[in-house]
């Protein structure tokens, strides 16, 4: 367990160093920092000697290490807008953003399995095509629109639920504000829960669907009708365990997927998330702030990635964990 | 009464352009602790017939008529429910390939208990312990500690021996064993069918085992069948069989066999192939294959009558009887 654990961690560094070389590389090429600290009054003398000030002027070797010595210690830069450090103005936008990824997973888990053990089950039945039609449907229209008609839908034509931001939050610990303690915050999260998710689930629905229905073409599925066995417990118990294998691996990609996905969906409902910050960030040209942004989405992936990888192992009694490693 | 009678059954493929049929009007009985050998090659429809006694047939294959009499009940037509109360309890099935058969994901204990919870009203202690008498009789040591172990830890021939125990959970009448041993190695496979023989014997257990391996139904049946392109060509008591077959195809099958060789020589073989079942020539399915196929065979098909002490479909069966030099013309 310790070796496969230490194995996963050094895994994980790896990609965070190419994840910040990326990040580092795009901030020389989002225009001059200067010209966005300074704006046109200063004269070119003062400029050379702020670039000699803030390293501007060094390699790239140089400037990089520096980066990541920085980062290392929890320093990501400093926002030109905000003027704090770009690590606390995400981490004061993040418990939006995950909140949000939160609700929409709950959907996704919630509803997916259900109906795509149903479709899998009964492929014939005329519910099990409307699904599939409408997952094709679902998957089609991109996020931003979904987004749209549901508030022109359900806010401005119906009025039952906000169209825009977080409503009664509540506090929690530090920077965390929770939507999930008053009635209003709950109303304001189920619209951009539903465009989060309205992508992802029609992709699990089908994946879960195909699975299955691989699954109960196996040869201990028919074993377990042979031995009189239920079909509720050879769906439930025999099948979707084995289905739901593969789809944990994917699903940890997808919940890093969902992340980056929020950028559309926060804009959308003014959600204070920081995929929304990332959006004004980039019409700002606030480099320091993006590439921290690119470097905690990075860093999200790579954890969701490694938790599931070792949830797979708990779950799947073929891979053991404790025996892995080296 | 026989445990089973087979009536007439049709068994048949819808496929996308056409329907085949896989199982042509087959009728055979078993009497109860009966020991019944299906031999064939690949494709004569053998494990068709062992997955149609349980009314186990997948999409697209469906019996299209006849009556499978277990018990004097016609599992043809019972209900999902009658079925499942039958399926593992009354009438258990061994299948081919033990590294594919048990779930991966489940411990043997879980998949013992809730075959014994599925059939009785027991609680999980008592089906466990009804679990590890089965594990012993069939020779798996510490059977307590299999119990908590998934598949993936045990060996083929451990599995099939678990496969086995689940078979005998229930006392079933019958139990049908398609290929148990294909899958297994040569020094395991005499092990199992021993296993198996000792245990029908000791348990009155009624077997239909289902190969191509001739040697195996030497040792295991009192009676075989032998099959070829979906319908029964030769029955009677194996040793009949073995010792006098009567139909040229069984004929050639136990000529096949590499003991009816010298060393040395070249390992005699039926010429062609067994048809597809979308592509059965017509009169007699083995015609294009059989040296003395004659016209009558070529255009009807032979009925079953007795012969000696076997059935057989054959036209040509009583000139075999006159020309019994064909032995020697080979060699």
């Amino acid at each position: 367990m310790f070796a496969y654990l230490v194995k996963r961690v050094f895994q994980a560094i790896a990609v965070m160093f190419v994840i910040s070389l990326i990040a580092f590389a795009i901030q020389g090429n989002l225009g001059d920092p200067l010209r966005e600290l300074v704006g046109q009054s200063v004269s070119e003398e003062v400029r050379q000697q702020l670039r000699e000030e803030l390293g501007l002027n060094d390699s790239f070797l140089q400037q990089y290490l520096r980066f990541a010595g920085n980062a290392l210690q929890g320093d990501l830069g400093t926002s030109y807008f905000f003027k704090e450090p770009a690590l606390d103005v995400i981490l004061k936008k993040l418990p939006a953003t995950l909140e949000l990824v939160f609700g929409a997973t709950l959907i996704i888990i919630g509803l997916s399995v259900p109906l795509g053990v149903y479709t899998a089950i009964k492929p014939n039945a005329l519910l099990s095509k409307i699904i599939m039609g409408l997952s094709i449907v679902g998957i089609s229209i991109p996020v931003f629109l979904t987004a749209i008609l549901m508030i022109f839908v359900f806010s401005v034509e119906l009025g039952w639920l906000p169209s825009f931001g977080r409503g009664d939050i509540v506090p929690v610990w530090g920077y965390w504000e929770t939507n999930f303690l008053t009635a209003d915050g709950w109303a304001h999260i189920i619209l951009p829960s539903i465009a989060l998710a309205s992508i992802m689930l029609p992709l699990f629905v089908r994946l879960i669907r195909a699975e299955m229905m691989e699954v109960l073409q196996s040869e201990y599925v028919r074993y377990a009708t042979a031995k009189g066995i239920r079909p509720w417990r050879i769906y439930f118990v025999h099948a979707l365990k084995n289905t739901l294998l593969p789809v944990i691996t994917v699903g940890g990609v997808q919940i890093g997927t969902m992340v980056a996905y929020t950028i559309l969906t926060e804009t959308v409902f003014q959600w204070p998330g920081m995929g929304f910050m990332f959006l004004e960030a980039v019409n700002r040209v606030d480099t320091p702030l993006i590439v921290a942004y690119l470097i905690v989405v990075g860093f999200i992936f790579v954890v969701t990635n490694t938790i599931v990888d070792l949830i797979y192992g708990l779950v799947n009694p073929t891979v053991n964990i404790a025996r892995m490693g080296a | 009464m026989s445990l089973l009678s087979v009536r007439d059954l049709t068994v048949k493929f819808a496929m996308r352009d056409q329907t085949v049929t896989a199982l042509n009007s087959i009728s055979f009985d078993l009497a109860k602790g009966e020991r019944l050998g299906i031999v064939g090659e690949s494709g004569a429809g053998k494990s068709i017939t062992g997955f149609s006694l349980m009314n186990l047939l997948s999409r697209p294959g469906y019996i299209d008529s006849g009556q499978i009499l277990f018990d004097g009940q016609d599992v043809v037509q019972m209900s999902e429910k009658a079925l499942r109360s039958v399926r593992g309890n009354r009438m258990a099935m061994i299948f081919q390939d033990p590294m594919v058969t048990l779930n991966p994901v489940l411990t043997i204990g879980q998949q013992m208990v809730e075959t014994l919870r599925a059939h009785r009203k027991l609680s999980v202690e008592e089906a466990r312990q009804i679990a590890i008498v089965k594990l012993r009789e069939v020779y798996i040591p510490s059977p307590e500690e299999r119990l908590e172990q998934y598949p993936h830890e045990l060996s083929g021939g451990m599995r099939q021996r678990i496969i086995i125990a689940i078979a005998l959970l229930l006392d079933p009448q019958l139990i049908i064993a398609d290929e148990p041993t294909t899958a297994l190695d040569v020094t395991i496979q005499a092990d199992i069918m021993e296993l198996m023989l000792e245990l029908c014997q000791s348990n009155q257990v009624g077997l239909i085992l289902i190969t191509h391996d001739l040697g195996v139904v030497s040792q295991m049946t009192e009676r075989t069948l032998v099959m070829y392109a979906g319908r029964i060509i030769e029955s009677g008591s194996t040793r009949s069989i073995i010792n006098d077959p009567q139909h040229p195809y069984t004929q050639g099958l136990i000529n096949a066999l590499p003991q009816q060789t010298l060393p040395g020589h070249q390992l005699r073989q039926i010429p062609g192939n067994m048809p597809t079942l979308a592509q059965v020539p017509p009169g007699c399915a083995f015609n294009p294959r059989c040296e003395f196929a004659t016209d009558t065979c070529r255009s009807q098909i032979p009925k079953i009558s007795q012969y000696g002490d076997v059935e057989v479909a054959c036209h040509e069966v009583h000139r075999l009887q006159t020309e019994p030099a064909r032995e020697e013309e080979q060699a």
